[in-house]
């Protein structure tokens, strides 16, 4: 069993000029086998939330903790995070020249799993992935993200979690910018990461950041929370995506506004 | 000079596709309809080419005192370089002297348009051609290796790589030892033929270069261009396209990698005048140690009768440390609308903390991160540049470059 707690976290994000705080108290516990949504408008610090479990140096956390089965994650370096089990599948993906995806992923697993894996089954193992995502072969053989579609770049997310079974995945918006054909495939990636986990002996924790209702049509939650401000405004069941769906965040920034 | 030839082709000599004849220029020519710092004159006249100074716009990153007068007046001598070849069938690798090699002095048109080539034109060194006749196909490449015995020789070289339409070749020129040289390389390249030539600058640390490459790109012709600079005290390489046709398809690529105290500068001309034409300018370089300095210079000038063209310059410098600088200018003149594509880019820095970040959150520890970034850029440029020979030796080359920062 994994828990993820974290604990009254607050976060700012440092510029040149200023410091800013995005985060102003989040509390939340993610446990094994569990999907829980995020739901929140722009601004809100959804993504904030996301970088800065992964670790990104732009956010600095002033105060809070989070922990991953007690373990300080704040105190862990981000190649660290990742090989406790942590994964964050980006919004933005970055496109990194003359790093090819096959070696990029395989350099990736062997530092997760804590040795390389066989030649023969990993590449087994990739291209059974890739076909069940609906990727070009081809891409093994490109820079990691170059020249990928946006839906390209989600899918190529998707692959990285399958292949490095973190016991946690925060997914930050992966449905923005997808076609419905693409939301399909990479929901049911998700899906099927959740059931081969399962299968496996402990089913993956799931975070989902999204500003849409859409995707949750295929990927089931069991909580959904809203965000805003930089909180967690209200948590509830699916029926709180459906009310989000049909009136939007207005109840909610109007909280915000008045607080 | 002359190149003294230390290995003959076996084969049997071939006439050159376009002969032998004496190629005079009269008068001189200012790039036309332009009046820009860039193009400078064109003269065969060493008189109309004035020692240039730091304050000339073409000089300006250079270190004058440090090229042992080969910019001024520096006497050309002889006997500092030897060339050496191994014969392959159907192409035609031979010195030339005298009369004849005035001759083969400017056959891709080109008139010198600073005061070293100019003086270079009017010393006649001996020429090392490499001719390919029209029709030809080449699948071995033909590597020349020049290598200079003694850097207190002042030199002059001119080398003719010469593909008659239709012909398709590899040329690999790899540059080693010590010199003090300057040196012209013309490319004449025929209608549709296709040339990938790469020069590898592997030249010890007392090694002075100012070294000019001019491309004449035939109709319908392809040509890729790689400059790998790694060698040398200070290089300098200027290179030159123009456009005989249209439908003219050029990549230019380059790579370098300047060490404490090394100067190398590279320079990009590409003049469209003809419609249709591509132009793709890659360059990337990195930087280590005390004083690595580096520049780069681009310019891609579309004609307005050069409707068209598709046209892409790049260049990335990566500063693996402290105290080394790189100089990164991308110029691109434009005088028509009707175009595909201009665009024009560069960035100097340290490693991307998104790259890294990227890497490190999935698992990757911070010292792998890097050296997959750092491969990952020279590969990038590397993988395209099409001959394993050369790609083997420059990721070697990059290996123990790196191994000196510990990467």
């Amino acid at each position: 069993m994994a828990r993820l707690e974290i604990s009254d976290l607050h976060v700012s994000v440092v510029t040149d000029e200023t410091t800013k705080e995005i985060l102003r108290g989040v509390n939340l516990t993610v446990d094994s086998g569990e999907t829980h949504a995020i739901m929140g408008p722009n601004g809100s610090g959804k993504s904030t939330l996301a970088y800065s479990l992964a670790g990104h140096p732009k956010y600095k956390v002033t105060s809070g903790s989070v922990t991953l089965d007690g373990q300080d994650v704040l105190a862990m370096t981000v190649d660290e995070r990742a090989r406790a089990g942590l994964f964050l599948a980006m919004q933005y993906p970055v496109e990194i020249p003359g790093v090819t995806t096959s070696n990029f992923l395989r350099t990736a697993a062997t530092a997760v799993r804590g040795q390389a894996p066989g030649v023969r089954q990993w590449l087994g193992e990739v291209k059974g992935e890739m076909e069940l995502l609906q990727m070009d072969p081809d891409f093994a053989q490109r820079s990691v993200n170059e020249g990928f579609s946006g839906g390209e770049k989600k899918r190529h997310e998707i692959l990285q979690m399958s292949l490095l079974k973190p016991r946690i995945a925060i997914m930050d918006e992966t449905d923005s910018g997808l076609d419905i054909d693409a939301l399909k495939v990479v929901s049911e990636g998700v899906n099927r990461y959740k059931q081969n986990s399962a299968d496996a002996g402990e089913a993956v924790g799931v975070l989902l950041i999204t500003h849409y209702t859409r995707i949750l049509r295929y990927i089931k939650p069991d909580f959904v929370h809203v965000f805003v401000a930089g909180q967690v405004a209200e948590s509830g069941g699916s029926e709180l995506a459906e009310e989000l769906e049909a009136n939007g965040y207005v109840r909610f920034t109007g909280q915000a506004a008045l607080a | 000079m002359p190149i003294t030839p230390a290995s003959r082709p076996a084969g049997p000599t071939l006439g050159g596709p376009n002969g032998l004849a004496a190629h005079t220029h009269t008068g001189a020519k200012r790039t036309a309809g332009v009046a820009s710092h860039l193009h400078p004159l064109a003269s065969a006249a060493v008189d109309d080419h004035p020692v240039p100074t730091a304050k000339n716009e073409l000089w300006k990153f250079a270190p004058l005192r440090r090229l042992r007068g080969l910019h001024a007046d520096a006497e050309f001598s002889v006997g500092g370089l030897t060339a050496t070849w191994d014969a392959v069938d159907g192409a035609d690798v031979r010195v030339v002297s005298g009369a004849a090699a005035k001759g083969l002095k400017g056959v891709s048109d080109y008139l010198p348009t600073d005061r070293t080539t100019a003086r270079l034109m009017e010393a006649n060194p001996d020429t090392l051609l490499i001719d390919v006749p029209a029709g030809a196909t080449i699948a071995e490449p033909i590597t020349v290796t020049l290598d200079g015995g003694d850097a207190s020789i002042t030199e002059a070289a001119h080398v003719l790589v010469r593909l008659g339409d239709h012909a398709r070749a590899t040329v690999v020129l790899r540059e080693q030892g010590s010199a003090t040289v300057t040196h012209l390389v013309e490319f004449s390249v025929g209608d549709g033929a296709d040339l990938n030539v790469a020069t590898i600058a592997d030249w010890a640390a007392d090694t002075v270069q100012l070294a000019h490459h001019h491309i004449a790109v035939g109709r319908d012709a392809t040509i890729k261009h790689s400059v790998l600079t790694f060698g040398g005290e200070v290089v300098r390489t200027a290179v030159d396209v123009d456009y005989r046709g249209p439908g003219g398809n050029v990549e230019l690529l380059g790579l370098y990698f300047a060490d404490a105290g090394q100067y190398l500068e590279h320079r990009i001309f590409v003049d469209h005048t003809f419609p249709n034409c591509r132009s793709e300018v890659l360059y990337k370089g990195a930087l280590q140690g005390e004083h690595a300095r580096t520049a780069w210079v681009g310019d891609v000038l579309i004609r307005s009768t050069a409707e068209g063209t598709d046209s892409y310059e790049m260049n990335r410098n990566l500063l693996l440390t402290d105290g080394s600088r790189a100089d990164s200018v991308p110029n691109l003149e434009i005088e028509t609308g009707e175009i595909i594509k201009a665009a024009h880019a560069s960035a100097t820095g340290r490693f991307d903390d998104d790259h890294l970040f990227y890497l490190q959150s999935r698992g990757i520890s911070p010292e792998v991160a890097k050296r997959l970034v750092v491969r990952g850029f020279f590969h990038e440029v590397l993988h395209k540049v099409g001959i394993d020979q050369v790609i083997e030796h420059i990721t070697e080359t990059v290996e123990r470059e790196l191994a000196i920062t510990g990467y």
